[in-house]
């Protein structure tokens, strides 16, 4: 793309489609600047920040809109040398809202281009909509399994690793270290229940043992007190003791009802990875590989904290939208997931890497950060996991055992 | 100039003496310059036996480094520290320190050397330095993350490629403008122009290709992929590119594919891919271009590549997380 800028302010953008007819001719000059607004459509959850077991945890209002926000301005720097600019449209739908409703009334109005901020049952909603059916919706939020297989819709590409890529990336760092005999903590959802699922998956794909299985249901009391610990101190050894050795607890407790507790309680001295402990995750606010102390920095002199992996999602999704308009010229919902879906496209997203869609399920396939909350330990795929295709692609879902087939 | 090894250093303050000495000698041997990101230092080598002379603490997280035109300095960028390190190539000490604004990444300078010109990583500019002064002449607003700078042979133009942006910004060096801004593939770090001045190559690390830029028209006009059996693709990210003297071949460093690409620079064909170190970026040659010198990130250390036989023929430990290189002959 060639653009030259007209003499005057940064404002003065002119298109060079000098076909013939040069820029000193052209007078008066016209700053062909395109504007392209981009829709976040979001839903506020209840949520109980009392259950969150501790204190230094906490739930931005602004968490992941924020990483749009933020991406939304980087667009714009890049739009006003070669003449676009970006504008970002938030709808909230408040608890409890018509989410529906608000989603209908986007789709008649609107070009059809939507980041969903939105659970998966809510995103299914939004993206089953006659109205939707043409329609792109960039899943910024949901690691559900489901939304990758039976549940996939043409219409809906994921951004964040779904809970099978987690733990298989998790399992490709166990086996790794050779601790492959692993004792599988399961809480009580059902979404537990899924990735206590996918825990054993990836123990049969990598050749690692589940050796000890356990649910627990005990609510551990995670909440305020004065002398909790006294009583987790006891309760997690219990809940931890297993009749054979094992080298890792691998936890499955989305809810962080008691994982937290984990670390350090355990009947025996072995480390603890899942949902909490070494965590697989798309972002962290301290990963800083890969320049990605770059984004970290603008991020937190944007928000006010630290990026976390939701930001990461609304940011990658804006980008995502970025990359179609300015360099494919995609500006209509079909022609976007033309090019998201085409060999054409890729994102960068501070993994050393471009990322790109899976053609089976529009998944983007990345590389996953393992870390703990102050650290990252490492980055999955790890060194001699191989793939005939993309070696990401030994995280999650491939080709061959998909159960959503969008095409090749 | 004299012979620079342990002894001629210190010897060094004795210099008119050994200037006359040196020249009747006529040999003494150039020094390789790398500065290592993690470590806050610059190892020097000595450019012919390889052996470490010296290793000069800096301020903190140097990156980009660069040898003055007249060679009596070498500069170094100090990312966290805001400033530049002026080491003098003599005595092998910093002697001075310029202010450059945040985060400075890399740098270049005119080529009568009387003016620096600086990527701001953090603050999406380039900033431009009279080097005599140390004051800040003009701040140029480009794409975010500003990295790699080209300073064309008669000096009027000025080309940072911004990663994050991923465009190639033609700053006119009369009036300090962006007079163009050029979409190459994703997350570009190194901009070079050939040696003839007629096109200007810009590598692209997450797209994975090095685009073929005219920098009268500003127009792509090729650009390079690289394909390397074994190797996926996701992993070939180019950085450091240089020219051989007669324009011909094109050496190209591909980061975390290992390897360094020997590519034809006029028919842009690859011809031959030459193993080195982990993640290798920043390349130079010496200064009579036999050999190509390969920083290598992560495995700490120097590959020493013959030019004529295209081959790698040695490798050299430096410090941690090197970085960057500049050679003073």
């Amino acid at each position: 793309m060639i653009v030259r800028r007209a003499p005057g302010g940064f404002g003065l953008l002119a298109l060079a489609v000098l076909a013939g007819v040069s820029l000193a001719l052209a007078a008066p000059v016209q700053a062909a600047v395109r504007s392209f607004s981009i829709t976040l459509l979001r839903k506020t959850y209840h949520f109980n920040k009392e259950v969150l077991p501790s204190l230094l945890e906490t739930h931005p209002a602004d968490l992941g809109v924020s990483g749009s926000e933020e991406a939304t301005s980087e667009l714009n720097t890049a739009g006003k040398f070669i003449g676009w600019h970006f504008t970002l449209n938030v709808i909230t739908v408040p608890e409890g809202g018509n989410l529906a409703a608000a989603a209908q009334r986007l789709l008649a109005r609107g070009p059809g281009i939507i980041i969903a901020d939105l659970k998966a049952n809510d995103l299914l909603t939004l993206a089953d909509l006659p109205a939707a059916r043409n329609a792109l919706i960039l899943d910024m939020r949901t690691i559900d399994d489901s939304l990758r297989q039976r549940q996939c819709r043409a219409n809906v590409f994921h951004i964040l690793p779904n809970q099978a890529m987690l733990t298989d990336a998790l399992a490709q760092y166990l086996v790794w270290k050779r601790w492959s005999r692993w004792f599988v903590i399961q809480g009580p959802t059902a979404g537990d229940a899924v990735y206590a699922a996918d825990i054993r998956r990836s123990a049969a794909r990598y050749g690692a043992r589940v050796v000890a299985e356990k649910t627990y249901s005990y609510n551990p009391g995670s909440r305020r007190s004065d002398t909790g610990y006294q009583q987790i101190q006891t309760q997690m050894p219990l809940a931890t003791e297993a009749s054979g050795d094992y080298d890792v607890i691998f936890v499955a407790d989305e809810t962080d009802l008691f994982g937290d507790y984990l670390p350090y309680n355990t009947y025996a001295a072995r480390p603890v990875v899942g949902t909490q402990g070494l965590v697989a995750s798309a972002w962290t606010p301290a990963y800083q590989e890969y320049a990605a102390l770059q984004m970290q920095q603008r991020f937190d002199l944007f928000a006010h904290r630290g990026m976390r992996e939701r930001d990461y999602g609304g940011w990658l999704a804006v980008r995502i939208i970025g990359n179609a308009v300015m360099r494919a010229g995609a500006t209509s919902p079909l022609a976007m997931r033309k090019y998201l879906r085409s060999k054409d496209f890729l994102v960068a997203g501070y993994k050393g890497q471009g990322l790109t869609f899976r053609r089976w399920d529009n998944q983007l396939r990345q590389p996953v950060l393992l870390s703990t909350p102050l650290m990252t330990v490492s980055m999955s795929p790890q060194h001699g996991f191989l793939h005939p295709g993309y070696t990401t692609d030994t995280l999650g879902f491939d080709e061959p055992e998909t159960k959503c087939h969008l095409g090749h | 100039m004299p012979s620079r090894t342990l002894t001629g250093r210190r010897a060094a303050l004795l210099l008119p003496a050994l200037v006359l000495c040196s020249f009747a000698v006529g040999a003494r041997a150039s020094e390789l310059f790398v500065s290592n990101e993690i470590d806050d230092t610059v190892t020097v080598l000595n450019g012919e036996t390889y052996q470490k002379i010296a290793t000069i603490p800096t301020d903190q997280r140097p990156r980009g480094i660069f040898a003055t035109p007249d060679h009596r300095y070498v500069l170094v960028c100090d990312g966290d520290s805001s400033n530049i390190d002026v080491i003098d190539a003599k005595t092998l000490k910093v002697v001075r320190r310029i202010e450059t604004g945040p985060d400075p990444e890399t740098l270049a300078m005119s080529p009568s050397g009387d003016k620096v010109y600086v990527s701001n990583e953090n603050n999406a500019l380039v900033t431009v330095i009279n080097f005599a002064t140390g004051k800040s002449i003009k701040q140029i607003p480009v794409g975010i993350e500003p990295e790699g700078l080209a300073v064309s042979a008669h000096g009027r133009t000025v080309v940072v490629v911004s990663e994050t942006t991923s465009m190639a910004h033609f700053i006119d060096t009369r009036t300090w403008r962006v007079v163009a801004n050029i979409l190459v593939d994703t997350r570009p770090r190194i901009a070079q122009f050939t040696r003839d001045q007629r096109y200007l190559w810009v590598s692209s690390e997450v797209g994975g290709t090095v685009s073929v830029i005219d920098p009268r028209t500003h127009r792509i006009l090729h650009i390079i992929n690289f394909h390397i059996p074994g190797v996926d693709r996701e992993y070939i990210g180019p950085v450091g590119v240089r020219f051989t003297p007669d324009g011909r071949t094109a050496f190209v460093a591909l980061g975390r594919a290992n390897r360094v690409a020997v590519v034809d620079a006029k028919t842009y064909k690859v011809e031959k891919y030459i193993l080195v170190g982990q993640r290798p970026w920043q390349i130079a040659f010496s200064p009579g271009h036999k050999r190509l010198f390969v920083v290598n990130g992560l495995t700490n250390d120097v590959t020493i590549i013959d030019v004529s036989s295209e081959e790698a023929v040695r490798s050299v430990p430096v410090g941690r997380l090197p970085w960057g290189i500049a050679v003073i002959p």
